[in-house]
C-alpha cells in the first residue's frame, strides 16, 4: 500500500466515522452537574468569622503572573495564613487563565480564587451568562478586616462596585484603580519650555510647535490601536456628558454616531491629517510603541496607569511620566478638563462552584484590608481600590501623578464598561476601526459607521447575553 | 515462526493505536458534537441547535474572509516553496557546470544546505518573533536596508495592503530549507549516468530540471504539495504572533477565527468546534484534490 492509498483510507474512514460522532455525546461537556452541596466547606459564621470559613478548609488561588507579577498575593496568602493558620493554601500562578482553568470550570471543579486578568483572560459575559462567577455580595457587607466600624463596601473608591456587576449584581473584584490618560515626560517639557494644553486647539497648536522641534507629537500602538479609542471616546464623553458611554455600553440604535462622538472623531482626525504621528506607528505594537515614547521620539502617548511598571526597564533616570487628562473641546463641554476616566481594573472572582467559596471571599476581604493593600501599593507601584491605602507610602512619579489626575478629577471622573460587557466589540472591531482611522485610511464618518457596525453585530447576535446599565 | 506472529503484532500495533484513538480521533469526534451545540465553554451546560452554528457561519463576513486569506495561501505557498526548493536543490547538487567535469553542485553547496536548514532548526515562535523584528518600521533591519539605498520605508505589517503578503513571505522562507534539503535527498537517489546522458546530448539546465529531474521527483513533490496544502491551511502561529490578523483583519486565517472565537475575544465553543469541522473538510478535501490532481505514472529505476 503505497502513502496515496493510506490517505484515501484515512480519509474515507474519518468519512464514515462521523456518524458516531453523536454516540460521543459530550464527553468534554458532560459532568459536573451533578456536584452536591456536601462539598463544599462551610464553617459556622461568627462575629469573627462573619463569612462562615472553614478554619481547616484548602484554599486553592491562581494568580495571572503578568505586569503585577505574584509575590503580592503570595503575601496575602500569608496573611489569610495568619488567620487561618490550619488551612493549606495552594497557589499558582499562570499567564494563560483561560486555557489552564477552562477544563476544570466545566468539571465543576474550579479554583476558590481566580485573578482572571490578561491576554488570555476569560471572556467576561460568557462567564457571568453561565452562572460561572459567584455573586460577592455577601462581602461587601461583611465588616472590613482591619478598618474598625467599616463595611468592605464602605472601604472601596467610588464604581468600584459598579465596574464589577453585571444586571445589578456584583460578580467581579476589580482591585487595582487605573486612570486612563495622556502620557508625557515632565522632563521633556521642561527641557523644551512646553506647556501641556488644556483645550484641543491649543493642543493642535502645541502639536505643531513639537514637530516643529523634530520630535513626533503623538505616537500609539498600531498593532493594538484600541488605545487610541480611549482618549477618543474620553474626549467625546467630556463633551457630551456621561450619557455618551452608557449609550454605548448599552448598544444603544447608533450610540457610535452622537453628535458629541462626531465631534470628537473630527477633532482627533486633525492629529492624522496633519501627520502628528510617528511614522510607522501603525506597524508598532503596544511595547514597541511605550519604548520609541520613552526614547523621546513621541510626546505623547495614550495608556492607562499600569504604563509606568511596564516600561520601568526602559525608561530614563528624569523621565518622570506624567498623566494628563484629554483636552477640552470647548467651552460647551459638560465635564470640566480635570475629569478623566478612573475605573478599577485586575478583575479577581470567586467561582459560583468553588469548594471553598467562603475561603475565596475571606481571601478578597484579605486582599481588601488596609494591611493587605498597602502591602501591595508597596510591592507593585499600584492604587488598590481600597481608600487610604496609600496613606504613607511613597509612590513613584508616574503613580502619584495618578493619584493628583484621580484626585483633581473627583465627582467628575467617568467611565465606559462595553470593552467588559462585550469583550470582542472593543477588542476586535472598534479595535480595527481604531486601527484604519489613525492610520489615516477612514475619516471620521467611515470610522464611526464602522464602530457602529460592530456595536451593531453585537446587538443582534442573540447567542452574546446583553447587559443594561442605568448609572 | 508463523505462530507468533499475532502476539507480535497485537504488543506493538494496539497501545499506539489505543493512544491514537484516545488523543486524536475521539477529540475530532467530539468536535464535531460540540459543533452542534451552543456551548460556551465554562459550564456543563451544552444545548443542542443542530446545524444552526454552520448557518450561521454561512453570513459570518470574518469567516469568509478568513477562507479567502487561506485560500491565497493555499494558491501561492506551495507553489513558491516548492519552485524555490527544486531550484535551490537543483543549484546544488548539479548547479555546477562549466569549469568542472560531471554532475556536481555550485561551489559551497555543502555550506548552503546547512544555511538553508537553519529556519528549520528554529521553533515557529522564534520565526516569528524574529520576523517582527526585521519588519519594525523604524528599526528593522528590512527598513534599514531600504533607507540606506534611499527608497521609501513602508510600515509592513501595520498595512493592511502589505501585512498579509509579509506573513505569506515568512511562511515561505520558514519553509523553504526543509524542502531543499527533501529534493536533494530525492534527487540524490537519481542515477548519476542519466544526468551525464543528458549532458552529453547537450541539454541545457533547464530542460534538465524539467524533462528529467521534475518526473524522477514527483512523487517527492507530490508529498511535498500535500504537506504545504495542509500548512497553507493553517498558518495560525505565524499569523497570530505577527499580526493577530490586522490590520482590520487584512491578514485573518480560518484557524486563527477558530482561536480567537474560543479563547480570544470570546467563549463560543460550539461555533469555534463548527469552524474546526469545516476547517477539516477544507483540509480533506484539499488533500484528496491535490493527491488526484498530481496523479501520474510512477517511473521506476533500478
Amino acid at each position: 500500500m503505497n502513502r496515496r492509498e493510506i490517505l484515501r483510507r484515512t480519509a474515507a474512514a474519518s468519512l464514515l466515522a462521523t456518524p458516531a460522532a453523536g454516540l460521543l455525546a459530550g464527553c468534554a461537556t458532560s459532568g459536573g452537574d451533578d456536584k452536591k452541596d456536601t462539598d463544599t466547606y462551610k464553617g459556622t459564621k461568627s462575629e469573627q468569622n462573619p463569612l462562615g470559613v472553614k478554619e481547616d478548609a484548602p484554599l486553592e488561588v491562581v494568580i495571572f503572573n503578568g505586569g503585577f507579577g505574584e509575590e503580592y498575593a503570595k503575601a496575602h496568602e500569608a496573611l489569610y495564613k495568619e488567620k487561618y493558620p490550619k488551612a493549606e493554601i495552594k497557589h499558582a500562578a499562570t499567564q494563560e487563565i483561560n486555557k489552564t482553568l477552562q477544563p476544570r470550570f466545566v468539571d465543576g471543579n474550579p479554583p476558590d480564587v481566580v485573578n482572571n486578568s490578561g491576554a488570555g483572560q476569560i471572556d467576561f459575559n460568557g462567564l457571568v451568562s453561565q452562572n460561572a462567577v459567584a455573586d460577592l455580595s455577601e462581602l461587601l457587607d461583611a465588616p472590613s478586616l482591619d478598618i474598625p466600624g467599616k463595611k468592605v463596601r464602605d472601604t472601596l473608591l467610588p464604581g468600584t462596585v459598579e465596574v464589577g456587576s453585571y444586571d445589578g449584581k456584583f460578580l467581579v473584584l476589580n482591585y487595582t484603580y487605573t486612570a486612563y490618560g495622556i502620557w508625557y515626560s515632565t522632563k521633556l517639557f521642561t527641557e523644551r519650555n512646553w506647556q501641556y494644553a488644556k483645550t484641543w486647539d491649543e493642543h493642535i497648536a502645541l502639536c505643531k510647535q513639537i514637530k516643529a522641534a523634530g520630535i513626533a507629537p503623538w505616537t500609539y500602538a498600531g498593532k493594538h490601536p484600541r488605545y487610541m479609542s480611549w482618549p477618543l471616546i474620553s474626549t467625546a464623553i467630556k463633551l457630551g456628558g456621561p450619557s455618551v458611554a452608557m449609550a454605548i455600553d448599552n448598544l444603544e440604535p447608533n450610540a457610535w454616531k452622537s453628535d458629541a462622538m462626531k465631534a470628537a472623531a473630527d477633532a482627533w482626525h486633525q492629529i492624522v491629517k496633519d501627520k502628528y504621528i510617528l511614522d510607522g506607528s501603525p506597524g508598532l505594537d503596544h511595547i514597541q510603541s511605550q519604548t520609541a515614547w520613552c526614547q523621546g521620539k513621541a510626546a505623547f502617548i495614550s495608556c492607562g496607569s499600569w504604563l509606568e511598571n511596564e516600561q520601568a526597564k526602559v525608561t530614563p533616570a528624569g523621565f518622570n511620566m506624567t498623566v494628563v487628562p484629554t483636552p477640552s473641546l470647548g467651552s460647551g463641554d459638560k465635564l470640566p478638563f480635570e475629569a478623566i476616566r478612573g475605573t478599577a481594573g485586575e478583575p479577581f472572582i470567586v467561582p459560583a462552584k468553588a469548594k471553598n467559596l467562603a475561603g475565596g471571599l475571606e481571601y478578597l476581604r484579605v486582599m481588601l484590608s488596609k494591611k493587605g493593600a498597602q502591602d501591595f501599593t508597596k510591592k507593585v507601584s499600584s492604587l488598590p481600590v481600597v481608600a487610604g491605602a496609600t496613606e504613607g507610602v511613597e509612590l513613584p512619579f508616574g503613580l502619584s501623578t495618578v493619584a493628583k489626575a484621580l484626585d483633581a478629577s473627583g465627582s467628575n471622573g467617568f467611565n465606559w464598561v462595553y470593552n467588559n460587557y462585550y469583550r470582542k466589540l472593543e477588542r476586535e472591531l472598534v479595535d480595527a476601526a481604531c486601527g484604519e482611522f489613525f492610520s489615516g485610511r477612514i475619516g471620521p464618518a467611515e470610522f464611526l459607521d464602522q464602530c457602529q457596525k460592530g456595536a451593531d453585530s453585537i446587538a443582534q447576535d442573540s447567542s452574546i447575553k446583553k447587559y443594561k446599565r442605568a448609572a | 515462526m508463523r505462530h507468533g506472529k499475532y502476539p507480535l503484532i497485537i504488543t506493538f500495533l494496539l497501545p499506539p493505536l489505543a493512544l491514537y484513538v484516545l488523543f486524536v480521533i475521539s477529540p475530532y469526534l467530539q468536535a464535531f458534537q460540540i459543533s452542534t451545540t451552543s456551548w460556551l465553554g465554562y459550564s456543563a451546560q451544552a444545548d443542542p441547535v443542530g446545524l444552526a452554528n454552520f448557518r450561521t457561519m454561512l453570513h459570518d463576513d470574518r469567516v469568509w474572509n478568513a477562507i479567502g486569506n487561506n485560500a491565497i495561501l493555499l494558491a501561492v505557498v506551495p507553489v513558491l516553496t516548492i519552485s524555490l526548493g527544486l531550484f535551490f536543490a537543483t543549484m546544488l547538487s548539479m548547479g555546477g557546470r562549466g569549469d568542472r567535469a560531471g554532475v556536481t553542485g555550485v561551489r559551497g553547496s555543502a555550506f548552503y544546505r546547512l544555511v538553508y536548514f537553519f529556519p528549520q532548526v528554529l521553533p515557529v515562535v522564534i520565526i516569528a518573533l524574529l520576523w517582527r523584528e526585521i519588519y519594525h518600521p523604524n528599526n528593522g533591519l528590512l527598513n534599514g536596508l531600504l533607507r540606506a539605498v534611499g527608497l521609501p520605508a513602508p510600515t509592513w505589517l501595520g498595512d493592511p495592503r502589505t501585512a498579509f503578503w509579509c506573513v505569506l513571505a515568512v511562511m515561505v522562507w520558514s519553509n523553504v530549507g526543509f524542502y531543499v534539503v527533501l529534493f536533494g535527498a530525492a534527487m540524490s537517489a537519481i542515477p548519476r549516468d542519466i544526468y551525464e546522458a543528458v549532458l552529453l546530448d547537450g541539454a541545457s539546465r533547464w530542460v534538465t530540471l524539467r524533462r528529467i529531474t521534475i518526473p524522477l521527483l514527483w512523487d517527492t513533490v507530490q508529498v511535498a504539495w500535500i504537506y504545504l496544502a495542509i500548512a497553507a491551511l493553517d498558518g495560525f502561529i505565524l499569523v497570530q504572533l505577527m499580526t493577530n490578523g490586522g490590520p482590520n483583519f487584512s491578514s485573518d486565517v480560518i484557524g486563527l477565527r477558530m482561536y480567537e472565537t474560543a479563547f480570544g475575544s470570546e467563549s463560543k465553543f460550539g461555533y469555534a468546534s463548527a469552524i474546526g469541522v469545516v476547517m477539516f473538510f477544507l483540509t480533506l478535501t484539499v488533500a484528496v484534490l491535490a493527491l488526484r490532481a498530481a496523479r501520474r505514472e510512477r517511473i521506476e529505476h533500478s
